[in-house]
């Protein structure tokens, strides 16, 4: 499946919800939030394979 | 997951606090710990004209929308620092929340003041480009704020950054600033600007999915100059320990605002001294943005255009 992660398009094995799709890309929880289909979800959350992924990262510097 | 307050779809999972939340009950949840930190602390009397400083980040944006909100009505201050590709987006950012909320915003341009960046600054100056930016913008929120009739300075520091800091200023022992930090920065009269930190018990996750469910734009890039910063990798520390034991982060932060107090009452005798020439907190004779101004034959008051969105009386 096509995941954006920090506004860059990368492809990954289909994972069943957002928490093992952040176990695979070893992403903090605290550090991003998840939004499927323009949606803000939770861990828990199942996915598809045509599901639009957006990892945001949520810590900035300064 | 389910919201714990209506049953409905949650968004977020607050694992500090038990409890998973669907957008309208986590925005009632946010509002209300900003609010609640105001009261608690005495941050802003009703009779006090609030000062936001905003950067065109989540953390500042969404601060100046919630205070707007909650019948804080505040205007903004930009500190435009000449950052090629970052502040005149930045800048957009913030017109783009002054529209909305109908606010207006002072806008300091450092490249017409002093005919330089931060970057080229910061090496005429012999200084870190953070150690400038940080020197610059206490000195003009001071200023915008004493000089235009305010009298408190509202930035958006969240629980991240102080949990950060705090890290730093304890694996350093950074005595002199260890029991500086804190919700509110007390007035001087005539010399220094009350400054307070509504966001200090919010999380950086939660004021990001604050400004996602409330359809804020914000700059998502980070600055060119903190990449490799400190706070970074203090924040990614904190930020493991968090995940394996939720609450972290807040019970530090919370333990170091009860300590620090007693601390502070103890070591309550360093005199301020005050710059000769603007009068504003100094470490000997004359402040460092004065230094500045002098050594490039700048004489005179400092400008700021004022952003008005339209339909705003004047």
């Amino acid at each position: 499946m096509i995941v954006e992660l920090d506004g860059k398009k990368i492809t990954v094995d289909r994972a069943p919800t957002v928490l093992r799709l952040m176990e695979e890309l070893s992403i903090n929880r605290e550090a991003y939030l998840v939004i499927v289909n323009d949606r803000l979800v939770t861990e828990d959350h199942r996915l598809n394979k045509d599901d639009s992924v957006k990892l945001i990262k949520v810590v900035s510097g300064g | 997951m389910k919201c714990r307050v209506c049953g409905n779809d949650a968004v977020i999972n607050l694992k500090a606090y038990n409890n998973a939340l669907c957008a309208r009950d986590f925005i009632a949840f946010l509002e209300n710990r900003v609010l609640k930190t105001i009261q608690r602390y005495r941050l802003i009397d009703k009779d006090e004209k609030p000062l936001v400083a905003v950067s065109g980040g989540k953390d500042s944006l969404s601060l100046w929308y919630i205070l707007n909100r909650l019948g804080f009505a505040s205007d903004g201050v930009y500190i435009d620092l000449s950052i090629e590709g970052y502040s005149s987006l930045s800048l957009d950012k913030v017109k783009t929340m002054a529209d909305r909320i109908q606010r207006r915003v002072f806008i300091f341009h450092l490249m017409e003041t002093l005919g330089k960046g931060i970057d080229k600054l910061s090496r005429v100056i012999k200084r870190s480009t953070c150690s400038a930016c940080g020197m610059i913008k206490r000195y003009i929120m001071n200023r915008v704020c004493m000089d235009r009739g305010y009298n408190v300075i509202i930035t958006g520091h969240n629980l991240d950054d102080e949990a950060s800091a705090l890290l730093g200023n304890i694996l350093y022992w950074k005595d002199e600033y260890l029991w500086k930090k804190g919700l509110e920065l007390k007035e001087s009269e005539g010399h220094l600007s009350k400054k307070v930190k509504p966001l200090f018990l919010c999380s950086e996750r939660e004021m990001a999915a604050y400004a996602i469910l409330n359809s804020i734009d914000y700059i998502r890039d980070e600055c060119p100059f903190s990449i490799d910063a400190k706070s970074l990798v203090y924040k990614d520390i904190l930020n493991r320990i968090e995940e394996s034991s939720p609450g972290t982060k807040l019970q530090f932060i919370k333990g170091y605002l009860k300590v620090s107090r007693a601390m502070k009452t103890q070591r309550r005798k360093d005199n301020l001294d005050y710059c000769a020439v603007c009068g504003y907190p100094a470490s000997g004779g004359i402040c460092s943005f004065c230094r500045i101004m002098e050594r490039f034959g700048i004489e005179g008051d400092i400008r700021f255009d004022e952003y008005k969105p339209e339909g705003l009386p004047t």
